[in-house]
């Protein structure tokens, strides 16, 4: 059961690299080697925190595109182009395919963030010339990117269980948005009464809250953060990966493959 | 022990946007393959083949009924170990070199680490794609394609093998090369179950064939016994171009082909038209029963009604 996970999951990675998909780094380490050079010209006593935000903001958003546009052709693809069939015909079961599947997305993602993470710490180096304490805490920052990237894969891997890729795409982007939001959508909720209220409020607690896993201002203006903040991200990211993972697993094992 | 009992699987599907209506791809269907055969599933395009394969594979769920290969119930995952399966028009991760395909679907089926690469060259030597084993399937041509389909299919060592229209897409040699491989399946043993509308296939190949129409079971049957079928003619052959007047009169129709002519007639006119070629001292050469192909029997099967195929053709088993 485990080492077919890890089979599927594998073959999904090597599919990303060899789709060219790590390239997006180069794009990533252009983007970032110009902007230190040129925040390291005009800014004065901030390019700290301009490094930071530039950086850690890049890193989320080349990984929710890379999340997305990977994460929708995941399972739809694999039907359109009928690669699954001689998987499924195999001992390997449905759920054992979604979640190998999203294992190998995650892993790419987890790779990716990794050597784009690389890169944030030596723009880093260039503009402060050294590191400091707090810096360690862009490693949190990165950490709840990540969480937020297998919320994201879940996502789009649920809308592609039953969707096409492009509605599958709008979907997941549309949550990312909302989900950016979402203490903004919980204060309108108490602002507003009756039905309104209860639509509003059931929406902000169904939509991902990316808001909470969103810590990159307080990082790069070095505030201090609790374990306790660690622990609730860290559970509600599994919590609600697991879920949307289920919700796919459910829709994944009653579809036909015509 | 079979290896293969459908137990009235059928499938409907709903078509349709709006108003759904239901559309069935597949009449109850109930049919015994035996182990050891190879056993052609005959249909035109369209009949229900396809639908059938895909529910033995769980790959669509049927509407009602169910199936047990090789003893087991067929929606038990491990009993696919046991199992090849080419898909029809066959497509791989085209990323993949032809060798670290079969070597992942090794992994997926459960192949030891240390027997794999050594599976995985046996299988590739087999159907002919040991040098460019290292080209990615991308570069593959729809025939190479179609060889390394029968590769997975059979790289775990399968004792049952379905292919769904497995020389699709082949030159004549390597058609010649597939009915070969499975030729050699069945004498290693194992079960073949394949889906053609290519009949002088199935009449080279099978020991039985079931033909299926509009997702409706026509017959099933021994080749031998269909193709053994005498149609109430007989077909003489003679030294010459000669022709009696008699022959004529006895119905024969007459073809001259060279130095031969071959005249077909009706059955209770032998002793007459031989007794006829005595008289003129030509020289006989064969006297031959006509026997039915397999494609008469396939177009009678199509034509008639559902209810007369059934009374006409045997069971299902």
């Amino acid at each position: 059961m485990i080492p077919r996970m890890v089979h599927i999951a594998s073959n999904t990675f090597r599919e990303a690299v060899r789709d060219r998909v790590l390239y997006n780094l180069i794009a990533f380490a252009l983007l970032l080697s110009g902007a230190a050079i040129f925040v390291g010209q005009i800014s004065i006593e901030i390019e700290r925190l301009v490094v930071i935000n530039l950086g850690l903001t890049a890193v989320s958003l080349f990984g929710v595109v890379i999340a997305i546009f990977i994460g929708i052709g995941l399972v739809s693809k694999e039907i359109e182009k009928r690669t699954l069939y001689t998987v499924l015909s195999r001992p390997v079961r449905r759920w054992e395919f979604i979640v190998g599947k999203f294992l190998g997305l995650a892993g790419t993602l987890a790779v990716n963030t990794f050597f784009m993470a690389i890169g944030v710490f030596g723009a880093l180096l260039y503009v402060s010339h050294k590191f400091s304490k707090p810096d360690a805490l862009i490693l949190v920052a990165l950490y709840f990117i990540v969480l937020e990237f297998l919320i994201i894969c879940s996502l789009a891997l649920l809308f592609s269980s039953f969707s096409s890729p492009l509605l599958s795409a709008v979907f997941a982007f549309l949550l990312f948005v909302i989900g950016s939001f979402s203490d903004d959508l919980r204060g309108f909720a108490t602002l507003t009464h009756g039905i309104t209220r209860w639509f509003a409020t059931a929406a902000a607690y169904l939509v991902p809250n990316f808001s909470a896993l969103n810590v990159i201002s307080a990082v790069a203006h070095q505030q201090p953060m609790g374990s306790h903040l660690i622990l609730q991200n860290t559970l509600y990211a599994l919590f609600y990966t697991a879920m949307a993972l289920s919700g796919a697993v459910l829709i994944f094992e009653r579809r036909n493959l015509k | 022990m079979a290896a293969i009992e459908i137990l009235g699987l059928e499938k409907t599907y709903m078509v349709g946007f709006w108003r759904k209506r239901p559309k069935r791809a597949l009449q109850p269907l109930h049919l015994t393959v035996e182990e050891g055969e190879i056993f052609g599933f005959l249909g035109p395009n369209g009949a229900g083949k396809t639908t059938t394969l895909k529910m033995l594979m769980g790959l669509v769920f049927p509407t009602a009924g169910t199936a047990r290969i090789l003893g087991h119930e067929w929606t038990d995952p491990e009993i696919k170990a046991q199992i090849g399966f080419l898909p029809e028009q066959p497509y791989f991760y085209d990323y993949l070199t032809a060798h670290e395909l079969l070597d992942y679907y090794g992994q997926l089926s459960g192949v030891p680490a240390k027997d794999r690469n050594r599976r995985v060259e046996e299988v590739l030597r087999r159907v002919g794609l040991t040098d460019i084993r290292g080209l990615q399937l991308r570069k593959f041509s729809k025939g190479m394609l179609q060889r390394a389909g029968i590769a997975q299919a059979i790289l775990h060592n399968p004792k049952l093998v379905f292919f769904d229209e497995p020389m699709s897409g082949l030159d004549p040699l390597g058609r010649r090369e597939v009915r070969d491989l499975m030729e050699q399946l069945k004498q290693e043993g194992k079960t073949v179950f394949f889906s053609t509308h290519i009949l002088s296939d199935a009449e080279a190949l099978c020991d039985r064939v079931a033909i299926i129409h509009k997702g409706e079971l026509r017959g099933v049957g021994a080749v031998e016994d269909l193709t053994s079928t005498v149609q109430g003619k007989v077909e003489v052959i003679w030294q010459g171009t000669q022709i009696p007047a008699s022959m004529k009169l006895l119905g024969a129709e007459c073809h001259v082909t060279g130095d031969t002519v071959r005249a077909v007639l009706p059955e209770n006119q032998q002793d007459a038209a031989i007794d006829a070629l005595r008289r003129e001292r030509i020289r006989l050469i064969a006297i031959t029963p006509l026997r039915t192909s397999l494609e008469a029997y396939f177009v009678e099967k199509l034509q008639q009604s559902p209810t007369t195929a059934g009374k006409t053709w045997g069971t299902a088993v």
